[in-house]
């Protein structure tokens, strides 16, 4: 055991005093190797965290939303409605929502006003998400005026913002009360937005939802599952977000392995040509150059890594925000909660390393086998 | 110093702040669990439907809940106007 020992630290130093030779060539490989890394594991960890974040978070959501639709679009939906839900068993509680988007033309942002369920928002009074508050300069106690549906300007009061830890789903929220709603959007008495309900038996909820389709023909039904659905499909690497952050990693990956598996530098095979006319057998020329591969793909592995994880969850994912923003003004400023899946990572590593390693020994093999002189003279 | 033991010290140092890591990120998700309960709590609370990732437009900010052909509102074969259309796809439903 010793002796194999010995005799993969000197075929580890032998590998590294080669590296050593060609400076330039190996840090290059080793910059475009991390930075592949570095690409793919911030993806793999932004997305996990974001992935189980809105599970976590979207549990809380609407097990129905019930939204009228004409024509095929989404349209108000009449407060009658409520009633003609009526009793179905297993539904606990039906309430109408009311909110709405307002294109600020002042900062170019959307805002979402929401009439809040569980409390009263004192008329004249807003609170907004801190994007809002962030983007207007806004502190408790100022006035901010908008213009209304009828082209009135209407001037709010800042109540309260709304905290920074709710940035991730209230960045753009703006809590107003029921008659100002109603009066800012000119918005019908008579109508809701959509309307949720509340089921007690989870498993009764497909059952709910099949009744509600059959008594409001002109409705959709949303449930909560396919809410989460909807955001785990988006945080999925199939498609979506990562898709497009991914594609472009893999190819790199892909085209830079295929680099180093289509063959060797002359100088390379010279190399190898001298040190089987110097007595060394196949299998240590194997093993010098596995050991070359491994030192490359594990250092590129631990820094890419190492460089990933302090960009995702000490930067915010400074690098991926100009693509999640769009054109978008408002934008949550959140550090993502690090869920690190250890699969994942031993995933990452895996199609990471070996194939780089595996890569690197089929020109390697090919030349080692060959008689010395040949490999030397071609 | 051999250069082995170059390498394999910075090996072992690289391994453990790749444990640091995992721990930095277990005290970090303990430290959050008061924010993430926070959240959840106004999720519940205005009974929110959508994470405010994408802003920009309303089938972008609501995905769960936007009409299938928001992203074609214009004409059936309208070009998609905003960037984060491109990457959110549309609602998932349940089959």
């Amino acid at each position: 055991m010793i002796h194999f020992i010995q005799r993969q630290r000197y075929l580890m130093d032998y590998s590294l005093a080669a590296m050593a030779r060609r400076p330039g060539k190996q840090a290059g490989l080793l910059a475009v190797y991390t930075a592949i890394v570095f690409l793919l594991a911030s993806v793999m960890l932004y997305t996990q965290s974001l992935r189980r974040e809105a599970a976590l978070l979207l549990a809380g959501a609407p097990e129905i939303v019930l939204q009228r639709l004409i024509a095929g679009r989404q349209d108000l939906i009449p407060v009658d409605y409520v009633a003609r839900i009526g009793r179905i068993r297993g539904v606990s509680r039906v309430r109408g929502r009311l909110w709405g988007y307002f294109y600020d033309p002042a900062v170019r942002a959307n805002y979402t006003l929401i009439v809040p369920p569980d409390r009263e928002i004192e008329p004249g009074t807003i609170e907004i998400g801190p994007g809002i508050a962030r983007t207007r300069g806004l502190a408790p106690g100022d006035i901010l005026g908008l213009r209304s549906a009828r082209g009135e300007p209407t001037a709010f009061r800042v109540a309260a913002l709304l905290p920074t830890e709710s940035e991730l789903v209230a960045t753009d929220l703006m809590l107003v009360s029921e008659r100002d709603f109603r009066a800012f959007f000119d918005f019908p008495a008579e109508r809701f937005t959509d309307i949720v309900l509340s089921v007690r038996n989870p498993r009764e909820v497909r059952n709910v939802a099949r009744k509600l389709s059959l008594r409001l023909p002109d409705t959709r039904v949303v449930l909560r599952e396919e809410i989460l659905r909807t955001y785990d499909a988006l945080f999925s690497w199939r498609q979506g977000l990562v898709f497009v952050l991914l594609a472009g990693a893999v190819l790199a990956f892909v085209i830079f392995a295929w680099d180093r598996a289509s063959g060797l530098s002359g100088e390379e095979r010279r190399e190898i040509g001298i040190l089987k006319a110097i007595g060394w057998e196949t299998g240590d020329v194997l093993r010098m150059k596995l050991w070359e591969g491994a030192i490359l793909s594990l250092s590129a592995f631990l820094l890419g890594y190492l460089a990933a994880y302090v960009h995702v969850f000490l930067l915010s994912a400074a690098l991926f925000e100009p693509v999640l923003k769009g054109w978008a003004v408002l934008y949550p400023a959140f550090n993502p909660v690090p869920f690190v899946d250890g699969l994942q990572v031993a995933t990452l590593f895996f199609f990471t390393v070996f194939p780089y390693m595996v890569a690197t020994m089929v020109p390697v093999w090919r030349a080692a086998v060959m008689d010395p002189d040949a490999v030397m003279r071609s | 110093m051999r250069r082995s033991d170059l390498f394999l010290s910075a090996m072992g140092v690289g391994s453990v702040l790749l444990l640091l890591s995992a721990l930095d990120a277990g005290v970090r998700a303990r430290d959050a669990a008061a924010d993430l309960a926070f959240r959840a709590g106004l999720v519940s609370a205005l009974g929110l439907t959508d994470l405010a990732l994408f802003t920009e437009a309303r089938y972008t900010r609501h995905p769960s809940l936007a009409d299938l052909a928001s992203p074609f509102q214009d004409h059936p074969m309208a070009l998609e106007h905003f960037p984060s259309g491109s990457i959110v796809p549309p609602r998932s439903p349940l089959r």
